[in-house]
């Protein structure tokens, strides 16, 4: 498994994403609370642009009439058919059982670490001063 | 947070290459007004005034809006919203490289669902809608993308001013089909819309009937349903009355040639119809003497059924057999862009398809319905 600098930390902010190609897949990198998640670009259920979609919470039900919205920003919504997503885990909430989005695992490393590549995920020259984000795909 | 906030660095999917694959006939495309204000080009001095002042207004209480929340605003997938600031498919170029381009379309279907010159209760009004809207239709988006096929659009109650909307523009290669909503005032069989399908059927221009208009009955014939879940189905039962009213009121005996495309009500039905109707036929023949076929041969005769939404059974499997009994040949794809349950073509027909499969519902039963090279 290879890992690819995709981003600074300072580019994606708390509550900001950006999506990248690595080895020719689109993957969303997700900043939620200074941790960092990577999603597939492509939701499960028909192939929609999963991580151009709006960042919800999540919404429980612990009986009829009583709903509690919690955990804002960390749940993701499909652009197409609103399917949602924990973007921690990649877990579908209309289908958890058998469908979820493909997660990758992220990490933030100080470029000291870095600066021996090859990374060329886009087309990053990796400077010791920065930290950066690093997904593993 | 949206994704419009500038940390999205990648071009977006629909400005990249497609990939070489699988040409698509669209049969449910869904353009739009930017504004009402679009159609003044269009309309006399007198209707201008009419639309600016009176506006639209249909056999239901609700003139901006729809008696069930349509799940996503503009009925509409989040990424749909065009650059022009206007509503979802009210862009050409964004439907092109968002739809178009993107999918390999090399027709795609127009249906355009409001304003509806068929719904208006102010009859002139509705025949100056539609020749407007079929104005609009051709100058915006027909004549700039040769791929983009609209209906007719005919104020339906009122036959006579509906044929007159089909010879003004029959024989124009950009228009396929005559467009009428389904929900109408009597049953779409009924001998007041005749006049229609000869005029149709005559110019060799199939009947698209899109799931669509408010007629003050509810859609199914168990009154106001509660829920939006519920309506989506309901749209189903009531091109299953629209298929019934058609073949039993005799218009395919009346008119053999006539085509009738049935447009967003899903097809996993038609056998059950058709096994219940041949049934009924068998035992009182002597009520419908004016039929000489069951009418199981007409839905499959002379009608046709668009994909979307898709049935989706658990066993995708069985879709086969749903198929193998309508016939193959029945079935059109269709994505109806840009709406949130919309289909995404190769991901929503779970079933494996040979590649002669594909071919057919994917574009080749398309062509031969509507006639396209």
């Amino acid at each position: 498994m290879a890992r690819h600098v995709v981003a600074t930390a300072a580019e994606i902010p708390p509550g900001g994403r950006k999506i990248v190609t690595v080895r020719g897949r689109e993957i969303g990198v997700f900043n939620l609370g200074g941790e960092y998640f990577a999603l597939l670009n492509r939701c499960p259920h028909q192939g929609g642009e999963l991580c151009r979609g709006t960042l919800i919470g999540l919404v429980t039900s612990s009986e009829p009439g009583r709903f509690d919205y919690s955990r804002p920003g960390e749940m993701l919504k499909c652009p197409w058919h609103g399917w949602e997503y924990d973007i921690r885990t990649g877990q579908s909430w209309c289908d958890p059982n058998d469908t979820k989005a493909k997660a990758y695992a992220v990490t933030v490393e100080p470029g000291e670490t870095l600066a021996r590549g090859p990374f060329v995920a886009e087309t990053f020259t990796v400077s010791v001063e920065q930290a950066y984000i690093v997904v593993e795909l | 947070m949206s994704p419009e906030d500038g940390s999205i660095l990648t071009a977006p999917r629909d400005q990249r290459q497609s990939r070489a694959r699988l040409k698509l006939i669209d049969c449910d495309v869904h353009h739009a007004l930017r504004s009402l204000r679009d159609l003044h080009p269009y309309l006399a001095q007198r209707w201008r005034e009419h639309l600016d002042v009176y506006g639209p207004r249909g056999p239901v209480p609700f003139t901006g809006s729809s008696p069930y929340p349509k799940a996503a605003p503009a009925l509409s997938r989040t990424d749909a919203w065009p650059p022009n600031g206007g509503p979802p498919g009210s862009d050409l170029e964004f439907l092109q490289k968002q739809l178009l381009d993107a999918n390999n379309i090399e027709y795609g279907m127009l249906h355009l669902l409001a304003p509806s010159g068929m719904d208006q209760r102010n009859q002139a009004f509705g025949a100056a809608l539609s020749s407007a809207v079929n104005q609009w239709q051709y100058e915006n988006w027909t004549q700039k993308d040769k791929r983009l096929k609209a209906a007719i659009v005919v104020p339906g109650e009122d036959a006579a001013a509906a044929v007159a909307e089909i010879e003004r523009w029959a024989g124009n290669p950009d228009f396929v089909q005559v467009g009428m909503t389904t929900h109408s005032i009597e049953p779409l069989g009924r001998r007041r819309y005749w006049p229609i399908y000869e005029a149709a059927a005559r110019h060799s221009l199939p009947i698209g009937l899109h799931t669509s208009g408010y007629n003050g009955h509810a859609v199914s014939g168990g009154g106001w349903c509660s829920y939006y879940v519920e309506e989506q189905h309901n749209v189903a039962i009531s091109q299953q009355a629209v298929a019934m009213s058609m073949v039993c009121e005799g218009v395919f005996e009346q008119i053999p040639t006539l085509k009738v495309v049935i447009v967003e009500g899903g097809l996993a039905w038609v056998p059950s119809l058709a096994w219940r109707m041949d049934r009924q036929f068998d035992r009182m023949r002597g009520e419908l003497p004016h039929l000489s076929r069951k009418p199981s041969e007409y839905l499959r005769h002379n009608m046709w059924y668009t994909t979307q939404p898709s049935d989706e059974p658990e066993r995708p499997e069985d879709l086969r057999r749903i198929f193998d009994w309508m016939g193959w040949d029945r079935v059109l794809y269709a994505t109806d862009y840009p709406h949130w349950d919309m289909d995404n073509p190769g991901q929503s027909i779970k079933l494996r398809l040979t590649e002669a499969e594909q071919k057919m519902i994917y574009a080749d039963n398309a062509r031969a319905v509507y006639g396209l090279a």
